[in-house]
């Protein structure tokens, strides 16, 4: 059982807050993906649980254990980083032994576990290499193999893919994917890529400014954003926001449109829609298009309402130009509303 | 105890720079400026009266002020050199920095065995009958010729150490800077002028205070090479302490090398001050 | 490189423009300068040993002739000369004390700036550079009478010691660059696999950081090995070969002083093809 609680972990550089008192708990053999820009505090909230930063305040928790104080050998952990710290003066084999060595395991015991995950990485005929003669993908998966063969109860990955090319990053992310699942660790994972959260995780914290706004299985994430930040930052292009005002109970009224929204609130709001879910209507925003991007399965036309820029995905055989005049109909259950002064979602 | 650790790592250097560099340097203050156990200033007064003083002050002022310009415009060079070398670019790299490693008694032992009667120079020029017999370059009759061979040879011995300097400093310069200059039309010597050398400007500034620094040291180039015929300050502290005994005297002289040492080091600061923003 | 081998020039015997001629010609004119610039470095090195391996009759005879006559007789001469044994001797103690002492001192405070920060750094950093800006070979001076009252005086680990300030500075900025060089995340890779602190430096760090600090030890070693001032001012009895060299300049015969010049030149020559691999990572944080 390796389930993670973080209790109030915070942590100051100088007058710097990195981390504000964050709570959270990743539940045994989660995936738990940690996005966020770059500076939101993703990585020291990682490097705390692997014992490699300390933290100001809180307490950290694996299984039945409170990790924080001990030495990052002793918390079971193993981790994957984001240059992969393959040792260069060691062979492949070396790498992954190099844990194993440490705990004084048997060498038969050794070479079964090296053996077993090089396998799984597939790269057991690159052994007897040194790293000076591995590209990158290689190097990266000489990484993940050494963290596994620890067989440890949790295993921490800082941005791995994020030094690979795209096309070998779309092939390693499927393979991690893979791989993690059948082995029995519970996983912490940053990354700036929502994509790849999207693909890899159980459940997505989202992070801003040093504080977890949002922690949800991608779906959740994606159509329920609990902020406006995790809506403005997940989703390419993201969400579309416009200023709504009261217009009777439970009515408001967005760029001359009427729609139903929160009866609770109280003066101006936030409207926000993602741009797929916008289609032309004979009713609807009224839309100057300014840009128009073709990509393919959709077009992404960039307009105007009410003077600010807003985004529609619509489909690739509407003809649409530059000047033209569109009214684009929000579908009625993908509406969310935003209180402009908390930036939490309102219902 | 990790937030201790950095301390005790540094304890032991620390420790024994304060016993050996900062204490000592204390010590040779205050014997500067007593005589038997009572402050005074008659260890300078002593040495200003001595009649080598003033030869020895500006023969290592002089020096400096030939050698280190010199220096710098072949130090430039080498280092321009070997940048723009693509074949061979390690063995004249070596080659180049061989005299790093030579002491300044060996250099000067190198250019007796040029300048002294019998030696090469003078063979050479009785080979080609351009002088008669050999000339005692050496001797108090020629006390430009014992500077020449002086200059020489700290050229010689003491460029290879601002060279490795600069070459090290123009491999922190960025190429492209050189090659945008070189699209925006400017010739190799404008792009010399107006790219590597401002940017090498923090590495200049190393180079020159080290070398400056070591040129007011000078002494056993100038022990091999002239003898007594050419006083110099590092020379004659050691004639005080050792062959006079007067430590006094020799801890005067000694503060005056540090003060002209200090003082370069802060006119070079100030001439070559590169602004934190201007920094990459 | 060269003329024949650029694609370009290769195939155009004929008339070729007044441009590619004025760059050929500065081709030429740039071999020409490392031509001479090399033998400006080489050739009186080259002449110290013609005198070295010549008979001591040749080296004091007139005119001299520009190849060496193979002859060991100035060596010899000079290894047995009454004192150069011992100097030479004297030489590589020190020289060894200081290598030691200055990396065993040094490689920790540059491991602790290269991974650390903390209060009092700059100042460390500060006390270190301020030993660039002062005369070191004067601190022989006090420490002199130091020595003698701590019985330290006319010895070989008095002499170190004064070498390890010479020495010591270089150390901590050469290791500094070394360790800032080694990546931190293989050291915390390390912890997290099962090291301590310090079994990750013995087991991560170190290997990849002693060529590195083998070269800074050499260097240290030359440091020492060259030294003459402050050899010259502490040593009476057992003096270094710079110490006996410079004391004997006034007596000594021609054949002992080139001879001994080449004592001197050759280790250096030696140590510094040894670690020319490293002499710009040294210099090259010097900058800093």
């Amino acid at each position: 059982m390796a389930e993670i609680r973080i209790r109030g972990v915070a942590k100051t550089f100088g007058s710097f807050t990195a981390l504000h008192s964050v709570d959270l708990t990743i539940r045994d053999r989660e995936f738990l993906v940690l996005l966020g820009a770059s500076g939101c505090g993703k990585t020291t909230l990682l490097r705390i649980v692997a014992g490699l930063e300390t933290a100001s305040a809180g307490e950290v928790w694996i299984g039945e254990r409170r990790v924080d104080g001990l030495a990052p050998r002793d918390r079971g952990i193993a981790m994957v980083f984001q240059n992969y710290a393959v040792f260069p003066h060691l062979t492949v084999y070396e790498n992954i032994a190099f844990g194993l060595r440490m705990k004084k395991l048997p060498q038969a015991e050794i070479d079964r576990r090296v053996t077993r995950n090089a396998e799984l990485m597939h790269i057991e005929q690159l052994l007897k290499r040194y790293s000076g003669q591995l590209s990158g993908g290689q190097r990266q998966r000489v990484a993940v193999a050494r963290a596994l063969a620890m067989e440890p109860a949790v295993i921490l990955m800082d941005e791995p893919l994020s030094n690979l090319d795209a096309l070998l990053r779309l092939e390693m992310r499927a393979e991690l994917k893979g791989v993690l699942a059948g082995s029995r660790t519970t996983t912490i994972y940053v990354t700036h890529d929502q994509v790849e959260a999207m693909s890899l995780a159980d459940r997505i914290a989202v992070m801003n400014a040093g504080r977890i706004v949002q922690a949800d299985d991608p779906v959740q994430v994606y159509r329920n954003p609990a902020a406006r930040f995790v809506g403005s930052f997940i989703g390419n292009p993201p969400m579309n926001f416009l200023p709504a005002t009261p217009a009777g109970p439970g009515a408001w009224e967005v760029a001359g449109l009427r729609l139903a929204g929160p009866a609770g609130a109280a003066g101006r709001i936030e409207f926000a829609i993602r741009p797929e879910d916008l289609a032309p209507a004979p009713e609807g925003l009224a839309a100057t298009v300014r840009v128009v991007e073709p990509l393919g399965p959709h077009t992404l036309v960039t307009a105007e309402v009410a003077g600010a820029p807003f985004r529609a995905v619509l489909d690739s055989d509407l003809r649409v130009a530059p000047g033209d005049r569109l009214t684009l109909a929000p579908a009625a259950d993908r509406i969310r509303w935003f209180d402009p002064e908390t930036q939490e979602a309102l219902t | 105890m990790p937030r201790l650790l950095p301390y005790l790592l540094l304890l032991p250097a620390t420790a024994f720079l304060v016993v050996f560099f900062l204490y000592p340097f204390l010590l040779v203050a205050i014997e500067s400026v007593t005589r038997q156990g009572a402050w005074s200033l008659a260890n300078y007064e002593r040495m200003a009266g001595h009649w080598k003083f003033s030869a020895a002050f500006w023969n290592t002022l002089l020096l400096a002020g030939i050698v280190v310009p010199i220096q710098l415009a072949l130090a430039l060079t080498m280092a321009s050199v070997v940048t723009g070398l693509k074949a061979g670019r390690a063995t004249i790299l070596y080659i180049f920095a061989i005299p790093l490693g030579i002491s300044d008694l060996a250099a000067g032992l190198v250019w007796l065995a040029i300048f002294e009667q019998t030696g090469f120079l003078n063979s050479l020029l009785t080979g080609f009958g351009l002088v008669e017999r050999p000339v005692l370059f050496l001797g108090y009759q020629n006390p430009w010729a014992i500077l020449l061979a002086i200059v020489l040879a700290e050229v010689w011995r003491a460029t290879a150490i601002m060279m490795v300097i600069l070459v090290a400093g123009m491999g922190l310069i960025p190429r492209e800077y050189g090659e945008a200059a070189e699209v925006f039309g400017a010739s190799r010597w404008q792009r010399f002028l107006r790219v590597t050398l401002p940017l090498l400007r923090p590495s200049l500034q190393t180079a020159l205070i080290l070398r400056v620094i070591l040129a007011f040291e000078v002494f056993a180039v100038v022990a091999a090479l002239g003898g007594t015929q050419f006083p110099v300050l590092m020379g004659e502290t050691y004639n005080w302490q050792f062959t006079l005994q007067d430590r006094g005297v020799a801890a005067a002289l000694a503060m005056v090398i540090l003060a002209i040492s200090i003082a370069a080091t802060l006119v070079l600061l100030r001439l070559l001050h590169v602004p934190k923003e201007a920094r990459t | 490189m060269t003329a024949g081998s650029s694609p370009a020039a290769a195939p155009a015997p004929a008339a070729p423009a007044p441009a590619a001629d004025v760059r050929r010609a500065g081709r030429w004119l740039f071999r020409a300068g490392v031509v001479f610039l090399c033998a400006w470095v080489l050739v009186p090195i080259y002449l110290l040993m013609v005198n070295a391996l010549s008979a001591p009759a040749d080296v004091t005879g007139f005119p001299k002739r520009l190849v060496p006559g193979f002859d060991p007789g100035s060596l010899a001469f000079f290894l047995r000369f009454q004192g150069v044994a011992e100097a030479l001797w004297n030489s590589v103690q020190v020289a060894a004390v200081t290598m030691v002492l200055s990396i065993g001192i040094g490689a920790p405070a540059g491991y602790a700036l290269s991974r650390f920060d903390f209060p009092g750094k700059g100042m460390f950093r500060l006390l270190v550079i301020m030993t660039r800006a002062f005369p070191l070979p004067l601190l022989a001076l006090p420490l002199a009478v130091l020595f003698i009252r701590t019985g330290l005086d006319d010895s070989i680990v008095g002499l170190a010691l004064v070498h390890t300030t010479l020495a010591l500075p270089f150390a901590v900025l050469i290791t500094f660059s070394l360790f800032s060089g080694i990546p931190v995340e293989l050291e915390e890779a390390a912890w997290t696999l099962g090291c301590t602190r310090l079994q990750a430096v013995l087991r991560v760090v170190m290997p990849l950081a002693l060529p590195g600090i083998a070269a800074s030890a050499v260097f240290a070693f030359v440091i020492s090995w060259n030294e003459v001032f402050a050899a010259a001012v502490l040593t009476i009895q057992n003096r270094t070969l710079t110490a006996f060299l410079l004391q004997s300049l006034d007596v000594s015969p021609l054949p002992l002083k080139f001879a001994g010049g080449a004592a001197l030149v050759i280790p250096a020559l030696v140590f510094i093809f040894a670690v020319r691999r490293y002499l710009f990572a040294m210099w090259g944080i010097a900058n800093r």
